[in-house]
């Protein structure tokens, strides 16, 4: 569980972020949504700890990040996974040896097991056939999928999943979302999910926080975010004709 | 204002080099990274330091004789000035320049690509510190092969020498080898030597500096690679003129 307290953030003189007070729960893909330049980035990036939060706290089952040593804070980190938008696989090395990275940096396995879990990791996102090739070699979806391998290689607590579907066509994306659901429910991860795409919203929100202008203006569920009655959450929500429809239809 | 605009980069380098100069968290991986680093930046720079040190010995073999020589001057100036050219200061110096320019854009543009590509960011979400796995395999890797390369240089340019002497005649082989032991004193090899440490050192470590500050797209990633480039060159030509001095009073 990742508990946000009040947490700030600003650059210079500009507030990005207002004081956002919510919880992560475990098991769950929590995820945030808003519009470009709402803060929803900054959020992520502070949970993680890219960016120090100007004031606030963030706890990690209970152990404040913000506050604690570099060693604590880099022990912490073994216990996160994350895809980025651009997937971030290290072009140097092949499929295979990205997914073998955090084991090869943390665990303390002999290298037929370390190569036996990367294996499995491929095999649970269906990549195992592009094992040997480079990241330059395979398409956005399939790097996406090698992201997602390489985050849970190491069986993270926490999941984060920055803009995940970008990029990417609407079919591949409801694999990228299947699989990142299927892996919270396996393991039990903390997922915390950056979205603007709304079939990710209404196919895996089990918890939304909608960010609007650095702060959170509406939490809730898949099912309650259609029939919700926050005006900006809908201007949002309803931006497309088809999504109007659907709600016309309700 | 002047000082101080220097002054923020200065300390911003010296933050990242004691970022970098911590220890690796697997040594097997610094490894790795340091023997590819060897192989990228040291062994594919060897055929054009051979390349452009075998012809600048050639050039500056037949300038001296065209320009220089006269009868009343010894037969042997022409090997001789050669030698004493290419020892302290074209195989060092001048190769390390020239050096700075396929070694550091290619360290600039490396990092700097890692970064907008959120390859830095993933590395530290994942508990590594980059700066340490990234930065310091290139600058020992550098530091190993740049003395290779400055002996490479040395020998391939006395043997464009030789190339004037046996395939244009210029000067007759034994005058040329009269000249290159003339008065011969060992420790202008090892002043060579000495200085591609601290250049080498130069061009990985700013290169890298540049590269790691990258914020943006492909245009900063160029531009980064320009200004390392431009700032290597001139610590190389001041750092010379203050090595040159020190190690000739030794």
């Amino acid at each position: 569980m990742i508990e946000l307290r009040n947490l700030h953030k600003s650059f210079g003189d500009k507030e990005v972020l207002r004081g956002i007070s919510t919880t992560l729960e475990p098991g769950k893909c929590n995820l945030i949504i808003g519009q470009s330049g709402s803060g929803k980035t900054v959020l992520m990036k502070n949970i993680v700890g890219l960016f120090t939060p100007t004031s606030g706290e963030i706890l990690y089952d209970g152990r404040d990040f913000v506050r604690m040593s570099k060693r604590e804070r880099a022990q912490l980190r073994r216990e996160m996974g994350m895809i980025f938008q651009s997937a971030a696989l290290f072009d140097s090395l092949s499929v295979l040896e990205n997914v073998m990275f955090p084991l090869d940096m943390f665990s303390t396995d002999n290298y037929k097991d370390r190569v036996r879990r990367a294996m499995y990791c491929l095999e649970r996102v269906n990549l195992k056939e592009a094992a040997q090739k480079f990241p330059g070699e395979i398409s956005g979806g399939m790097q996406k999928r090698a992201a997602i391998a390489r985050a849970i290689a190491l069986n993270p607590t926490y999941l984060f999943c920055d803009e995940p579907n970008s990029g990417l066509d609407p079919k591949t994306s409801l694999v990228i979302d299947e699989l990142i659901y299927g892996i919270t429910q396996e393991f039990g991860t903390t997922t915390v999910m950056n979205t603007h795409d709304m079939n990710s919203v209404m196919g895996i929100g089990q918890h939304i926080i909608y960010i609007h202008k650095g702060e959170a203006a509406w939490e809730g569920t898949k099912d309650e975010v259609m029939n919700s009655d926050n005006e900006r959450l809908n201007s949002f929500i309803f931006a497309s004709d088809l999504f109007k429809k659907i709600r016309d239809n309700q | 204002m002047f000082p101080f605009n220097y002054l923020q980069p200065l300390g911003q380098y010296l933050i990242l080099m004691g970022r970098t100069f911590s220890r690796p968290e697997r040594m097997r991986m610094f490894l790795k990274q340091y023997i590819r680093e060897m192989q990228v930046l040291g062994t594919d720079s060897i055929a054009i330091v051979l390349l452009i040190s075998f012809f600048i010995g050639a050039v500056i073999c037949i300038q001296i004789k065209l320009n220089i020589q006269s009868p009343w001057m010894p037969g042997w100036t022409s090997g001789y000035v050669t030698r004493e050219i290419m020892l302290l200061e074209f195989s060092s110096s001048i190769m390390c320049l020239i050096l700075s320019g396929k070694v550091g854009s290619n360290i600039a543009s490396e990092i700097g690509t890692m970064r907008v590509t959120q390859q830095i960011d993933a590395l530290e979400i994942m508990g590594v510190n980059p700066a340490s796995y990234v930065i310091l395999p290139k600058i020992v890797g550098l530091i190993t092969m740049m003395p290779i390369l400055v002996t490479f240089a040395t020998v391939s340019g006395i043997l464009g020498a030789y190339a004037t002497s046996y395939l244009l005649g210029i000067i007759t082989p034994a005058d040329l080898t009269e000249g290159l032991q003339h008065d011969f004193e060992p420790w202008f090899f090892w002043m060579g030597v000495v200085k591609s440490f601290f250049f080498a050192f130069i061009i990985s470590s700013v290169s890298s500096y540049y590269g790691y500050r990258v914020e943006g797209g492909s245009q900063e990633v160029g531009k980064a690679s320009t200004d390392a480039v431009v700032a290597c060159s001139m610590l190389i030509l001041f750092s010379d003129v203050f090595l040159t001095q020190l190690l000739s009073d030794l």
